[in-house]
């Protein structure tokens, strides 16, 4: 067991991952999950808000069992090696705001920065000016850190058991899916909303989505795999041991998407993508900026969050809080193009992330 | 004497960050930092080995690890 700990750590290992993800990906969505899609840790929680009603845009409803499984299959993973420390206290509200803001501006381009690469390597070259956008934003978040930017320290939790409150509560959402299904044909079932048509009506088997989840889940939390780190690494450090894996990732998808005829190259009629090029490049300077001031890509905060970090989990339920907020007051986005209140949110978004970026202060 | 640089509790990359300003303050000598999770202990001694030094000894202590790196 210690081996491949230590394997999926090394360059090497974190290559293997990022090129596992990258197959899986584009196999999910040959299995169902919508194009580009296969996973978008933003999209997916948007449409867990959209499943628990707390924004009611109607073909983006689904309890994505992709994002269970990440944080049940890192806090399984963090057990098995000892790595589970429970954990949090350090500046969790601003976590919330940053996750709130880091969704509203992921949701006016359309997708985290896994979807900006999956987009990428299926053709769509809006996606280019999204890529541009989100390093852009790293490279203002690590403005930032140079200065001595720091949320401060979080502390260890007196009761082990803390840590076990994020990966319940994504427990308890995976057995609502089992017990309370679709209903064919129909948009509700007991309690959980769904989607009849769009995005949200098109997902890969419940069991292989889960199944590749957990796996993902397990592999991210051992490797520390992370989408942001890989640029902000490149830019503060000139290290690119994350980059690599995110690298691979990115080639892997490429050739899947190539195998599978996934690949349609242009920028008009994109699947799930919009033309609006400098929203595209502002919505990920936005995310990319939030993601670096809170310390980790989305899919990094719920491998995180199974460690047991709260702060990690705050920063998710700011991004669940932020879809029901981008949907319900018009922010996000859509094949149309940006939502009437996305340019103004986009704007104070970023005025907020460099308030927090000049205030909070190491020393 | 070694240096200290206590990066308990930072979130990422900030023991990180720390580390290589000390590292860059010293230039050589020791330094002991001091982080509380695995992935810090891995990225801080990768950082320390990017710059030519070496992991001298890494200690587990109750709930963090001690790491010592030099360079002469």
């Amino acid at each position: 067991m210690e081996g491949f700990k230590n394997f999926l750590a090394t360059r090497g290992g974190i290559i293997f991952v990022g090129l596992v993800i990258g197959v899986l990906a584009p196999v999910l969505q040959n299995l169902g999950n919508p194009p580009n899609m296969g996973i978008c840790v933003a999209c997916m929680e948007r449409d867990i808000a959209g499943s628990l009603g707390l924004h009611r845009a109607a073909v983006v409803q689904y309890m994505r069992p992709e994002i269970l499984g990440f944080v049940l299959g890192a806090f399984l993973s963090a057990l098995a090696f000892k790595e589970y420390r429970p954990r949090g206290g350090s500046a969790p509200f601003i976590r919330f705001i940053l996750g709130v803001f880091a969704m509203i501006g992921a949701l006016v381009f359309l997708g985290c920065p896994w979807r900006t690469l999956l987009r990428l390597a299926g053709g769509d070259g809006n996606a280019i000016f999204g890529l541009l956008g989100l390093i852009f934003g790293i490279w203002v978040g690590t403005r930032f850190l140079k200065a001595g930017y720091s949320l401060g320290r979080t502390q260890t939790t007196p009761s082990k058991a803390a840590g076990l409150a994020f990966p319940l509560l994504m427990l308890g959402f995976l057995i609502l899916l089992f017990i309370d299904p679709q209903p064919e044909g129909e948009g509700r079932g007991m309690l959980l909303f769904y989607s009849l048509k769009g995005p949200g009506a098109q997902h890969a088997p419940l069991f292989i989505s889960l199944v590749v989840g957990l796996l993902i889940g397990v592999l991210a939390q051992r490797s520390r795999f992370c989408t942001m780190g890989a640029f902000r690494d490149l830019l503060l450090f000139k290290q690119g041991h994350l980059f690599s894996g995110v690298a691979a990732f990115f080639i892997a998808a490429l050739i899947t998407n190539l195998i599978l005829g996934q690949f349609h190259p242009g920028f008009e009629k994109q699947p799930i993508a919009h033309t609006m090029q400098l929203w595209n490049f502002l919505g990920m300077t936005l995310a990319g900026l939030a993601f670096t001031l809170a310390g980790g890509c989305p899919g990094r905060q719920l491998f995180m969050s199974g460690e047991g970090d709260a702060d990690a989990a705050v920063f998710a339920s700011g991004m669940i809080v932020g879809a029901g907020i981008a949907h319900n007051f018009g922010l996000a986005s859509s094949p149309a193009g940006i939502g009437p209140n996305g340019a103004v949110a986009t704007i104070i978004g970023l005025i907020v992330c460099v308030i927090i970026g000049l205030t909070m202060r190491r020393r | 004497m070694a240096e200290i640089v206590d990066a308990r509790g930072l979130s990422c990359p900030e023991p990180v960050l720390l580390t290589l300003e000390t590292i860059k303050k010293l230039g050589k000598g020791e330094i002991e930092i001091l982080i509380d999770t695995d992935t810090s202990r891995e990225n801080v001694s990768r950082a320390a080995q990017s710059m030519g030094w070496q992991i001298v000894e890494v200690q587990q202590e109750e709930a963090w690890y001690k790491v010592k790196i030099s360079k002469d």
